[in-house]
């Protein structure tokens, strides 16, 4: 239970802190207020799992311990959203493939066996709602758009494409949560998010990548070497003056 | 001894930090109080990471000090989910003449003139909780509450 939660945690924080990097350079205003919303309803959705996940671990460490004190082994976040920034293409592209996994993912969890997990994703479920909203008409728009903007974003499905099977791998503590009816497998959200991702990427004239290949280890700890970079930023702080407060 | 009636009259008079023209009560953020050996406050946060949960929870607890109230305890509640139904309906009209439109399905009416000509400039305005219009009759820009 406790790592599956982290598993729900780690994917929000990892892609909060991602998505916040961009607050004071998007392109536009509106995009600067929009990414730094989306990025602070993933930070308080972390604060619901990682909260949970110290009480069911039960050794005193609350959100904030487990955000900044566990290095890159002990993080369970899908490698996807710890891949960079680089260029808006990539961060939308990155938050559009994350957004109709995390949907779909949260409305099967509405209906976990468990209440505090069902309570916690129904509240999630809504932001992830208008994020996806959101994702879609940007994919669109800048998929169908100009030359340049076609092929960025074409150029970001190609090289986030091998990120994607991972979300859809099923390993023994999915098992194990299928069976006590906490959260079903993973593989079995596969056929409507192919379904939903088709359409999307037909009207925004992209082209899905043939190969299955996916890099995988997230899940279990095996990270890049760009969620390292990442860590020492966040937790800077933390690990320099443990226990500073406000 | 104080009453539930009574905790929940002193709670009315609390404003929210970011909107100050509704109380916490009208928002819809309390979800019940009890009293008993603790007065027992539990609150439910609008969005997951919005940042005023923490000076709401900060807020009730300096009213009810202040009231002489001495065992508090405030619980988060995350389940049912907060939606913007909860928003008490006579506090509408506070939200328009504040220059806010509030939560209602369908084309929002600007809150200077009334006029339904507006567009949606971005769903993302000041707040997670508002999105950001613009009014094509009298110019104005104007926050709506996401219905949600």
């Amino acid at each position: 239970m406790f790592e599956f939660l982290l598993r729900m945690g780690d994917n929000t924080l990892v892609l909060g802190h991602r998505v916040s990097e961009w607050c004071g350079h998007a392109p536009v205003l509106e995009e600067d207020i929009a990414l730094a919303n989306i990025a602070l309803d993933m930070i308080g959705q972390t604060r619901m799992w990682l909260g949970l996940a110290g009480e069911v671990e039960g050794q005193g460490r609350d959100a904030d311990a487990l955000a900044f004190r566990r290095d890159a082994w002990d993080f369970r976040n899908l490698l996807l959203v710890e891949r960079p920034n680089r260029d808006f293409g990539h961060t939308l592209m990155r938050q559009f493939l994350f957004d109709l996994w995390h949907h779909e993912r949260l409305a099967d969890l509405c209906l976990s066996g468990d209440d505090r997990v069902a309570g916690i994703a129904a509240k999630c479920v809504k932001e992830a709602d208008y994020h996806l909203e959101r994702s879609i008409d940007l994919i669109i728009r800048l998929g169908d758009g100009s030359t340049e903007s076609h092929a960025r974003m074409q150029g970001a499905l190609d090289a986030l494409w091998p990120y994607v099977g991972e979300m859809f791998t099923d390993d023994g503590l999915d098992k194990e949560m299928a069976e006590l009816g906490i959260a079903p497998l993973p593989s079995s959200q596969r056929v409507r998010f192919d379904a939903a991702l088709n359409e999307v990427l037909a009207t925004a004239t992209l082209s899905r990548p043939e190969s299955n290949f996916a890099q995988k280890g997230g899940r279990t700890g095996t990270h890049t070497e760009d969620l390292g970079h990442m860590l020492a930023t966040m937790q800077f702080l933390q690990r320099a003056y443990p226990d500073a407060r406000w | 001894m104080v009453t539930e009636a009574q905790i929940w009259q002193w709670l009315a008079e609390v404003p929210d930090p970011e909107i100050p023209v509704l109380s916490l009560v009208e928002l819809g953020v309390i979800r019940a109080v009890e009293v008993g050996d603790d007065v027992v406050v539990k609150v439910t946060p609008t969005y997951s990471g919005c940042p005023a949960t923490t000076v709401i929870n900060l807020d009730i607890e300096a009213k009810l000090r202040e009231k002489g109230v001495e065992n508090l305890r405030l619980e988060a509640q995350i389940a049912p989910p907060w939606t913007t139904d909860w928003i008490a309906p006579e506090a509408y009209e506070k939200l328009r003449t504040y220059g806010i439109a509030p939560p209602r399905a369908g084309q929002p009416s600007c809150p200077r003139c009334s006029s339904k000509n507006t567009t949606l400039v971005s769903p993302f305005g000041s707040t997670p909780c508002k999105s950001h219009y613009k009014c094509a009759d009298c110019l104005e820009p104007f926050d709506v509450f996401k219905c949600i």
